[in-house]
């Protein structure tokens, strides 16, 4: 991969919480490289508590990495890209004093869209998630998995090269999150966007990413990259597939030893606190 | 169904409150009428009411009325212009939070009405002391609030707001303090019911005018009926003022 089709350069990164000695001292990163590639989807998965979504907001520039660099689209990050870079957060990130319009136009008027072109767009990307009744709700009068689709709709409006997605079905039960994964592999086929996808679900990892990077237990790091070659958008049927069967079997040895590593960690600090 | 049911629990509640004021109001009558309680310490509820048409009728009561609302709006445009204030500005760091909240919290814990008599040697018996009793008393439950209202913004929608790039103002304007107002109004709420209880309240112990000077007034001279007809006046007053501010509080968080 050359430099020139890499939309994020991750070089070294490693990141810890708190000083050494202290008790909220936390190693969550450890130098980690990795090209993404431009119009990719990346899903990140791992343990809890791996770095998966640390490094996501090194990304985005939330967070300062202790060391490294991130150059997106060639340029170092600092801070918050809104020009270049949209989020898509667990849950509970729409503002829930605004209507799901509200909140789309809010999100262009931070990012500096010229108001004129607020309403056009912002009832382009509702459509495009099928929200498009739905635009004058309060986001409390929304299922989760409405919610979920209103805050990709805001992030889509952004029209960024980049989007980060930490965990975004992640609060939602297994049957509406199958369907989201669905609506969104179709949307995305049609975008040029490049997409980082942090995730706990194997399935979604697969059923998604054109490649899987799979993280180790904590300092995380990226272990290994796994490829997923098919064409997007991703058929339902491929779910059933023996391909995605290998993949998602791949995956689980993957990271079946290191969630072991996990948990006998998280109890051996348990015991010595 | 549920719906229903909630509406006819919100009717059947409604009910017994009614039931429990005309229960009292029998209680009333039937003391004064049958069981021979002295006029002079509870008059007749129907002596009362004649006396409360008699007090709508003449405007008698407009001035004290206008002094009492007078000093009850300074107060409370003080104190909610001097507790939002203070109030945010402490809110800005952890530091001062830790100093200025458990100091406040404190302060509003201990009955300020004992300081009234300072008060009045400050500003005087007019509507000055009560003024600025009024905006003291107040001014802690809006500046707590407010503090509690600014330092409890959910971490994730200013997190969102900064990615799609807010800047400070925007984040204040369309962030913080939408997140705030809920508990702010309330705040508020509070602020005016106790500034309200504060200057009626001092206006009865040492004042020059203004209703709760009336109603003292209107017991040295004996007039029992026309001091309890004040006294149905002025609740009637308080019920109508809570009601507005209930009302306004409502609409300031009408998305929940």
């Amino acid at each position: 991969m050359t430099t020139r089709d890499a939309a994020v350069r991750i070089k070294g990164v490693s990141h810890q919480f708190g000083e050494a000695g202290e008790t909220q001292y936390v190693r969550a990163l450890s130098d980690t490289s990795l090209d993404i590639a431009r119009g990719e989807l990346l899903c990140l998965i791992g343990p809890s508590g791996c770095g998966k979504s640390t490094l996501l907001n090194v990304i985005g520039g939330l967070m300062t990495p202790t060391s490294g660099t991130i150059e997106v689209a060639g340029k170092p990050v600092r801070g918050p890209m809104p020009q270049d870079i949209a989020f898509v957060f667990q849950e509970n990130a729409l503002f829930p004093w605004n209507t799901v319009l509200e909140n789309v136009r809010l999100g262009m008027l931070f990012q500096g869209v010229p108001k004129s072109e607020h309403e056009t767009r912002a009832q382009k990307s509702l459509e495009a998630v099928g929200l498009a009744d739905f635009a004058h709700h309060y986001p409390g009068q929304l299922s989760g998995g409405m919610r979920q689709r209103a805050a990709l709709a805001r992030a889509l409006s952004l029209k960024t090269d980049i989007l980060l997605m930490d965990e975004p079905f992640g609060a939602l039960d297994e049957q509406t999150r199958m369907i989201l994964g669905e609506d969104l592999s179709v949307l995305l086929a049609s975008t040029e966007k490049t997409i980082v996808f942090v995730t706990h679900s194997l399935g979604e990892a697969v059923f998604l990413a054109d490649r899987v990077a799979v993280f180790s237990a904590r300092p995380g790091t990226i272990k290994k990259i796994i490829r997923v070659d098919e064409p997007h958008p991703r058929k339902p049927e491929f779910v059933t597939s023996e391909k995605f069967a290998a993949l998602r079997n791949e995956l689980y040895a993957l990271l079946h030893d290191e969630i072991r590593k996990t948990v006998a960690e998280s109890a051996r600090s348990r015991e010595t606190s | 169904m549920a719906r229903r049911n909630e509406r006819a629990a919100g009717i059947g509640s409604r009910a017994v409150q009614i039931g429990f004021l005309l229960g009292i109001l029998v209680l009333w009558y039937l003391a004064t009428n049958r069981w021979g309680v002295n006029r002079l310490l509870l008059p007749n509820p129907i002596a009362v009411w004649q006396q409360l048409l008699d007090v709508l009728k003449s405007s008698e009561y407009l001035p004290d009325l206008r002094v009492t609302l007078t000093e009850l709006l300074v107060a409370f445009a003080l104190s909610m212009t001097f507790g939002i204030t203070v109030g945010f500005f402490v809110s800005r760091t952890r530091y001062s939070i830790r100093v200025f909240d458990p100091l406040f919290a404190g302060i509003y814990s201990i009955p300020i009405i004992l300081f009234l008599p300072l008060y009045v040697l400050f500003f005087g018996l007019g509507p000055a002391s009560k003024i600025a009793l009024g905006a003291t008393i107040s001014f802690f439950p809006i500046v707590l609030s407010t503090i509690a209202g600014f330092s409890n913004v959910d971490r994730t929608l200013v997190t969102a707001a900064k990615s799609m790039g807010a800047s400070d103002y925007q984040l204040f304007r369309y962030v913080l303090v939408p997140a705030a107002l809920p508990v702010i109004l309330s705040g508020l709420r509070m602020g005016f019911t106790i500034a309200l209880l504060a200057i009626i309240g001092s206006e009865t112990i040492a004042s020059l005018a203004g209703l709760g000077h009336h109603i003292v007034q209107l017991a040295e001279g004996m007039d029992m009926a026309r001091m309890f007809a004040y006294i149905a006046f002025v609740v009637v007053i308080a019920v109508l003022l809570n009601g507005i501010v209930s009302f306004l509080e409502a609409r300031g968080r009408r998305w929940t």
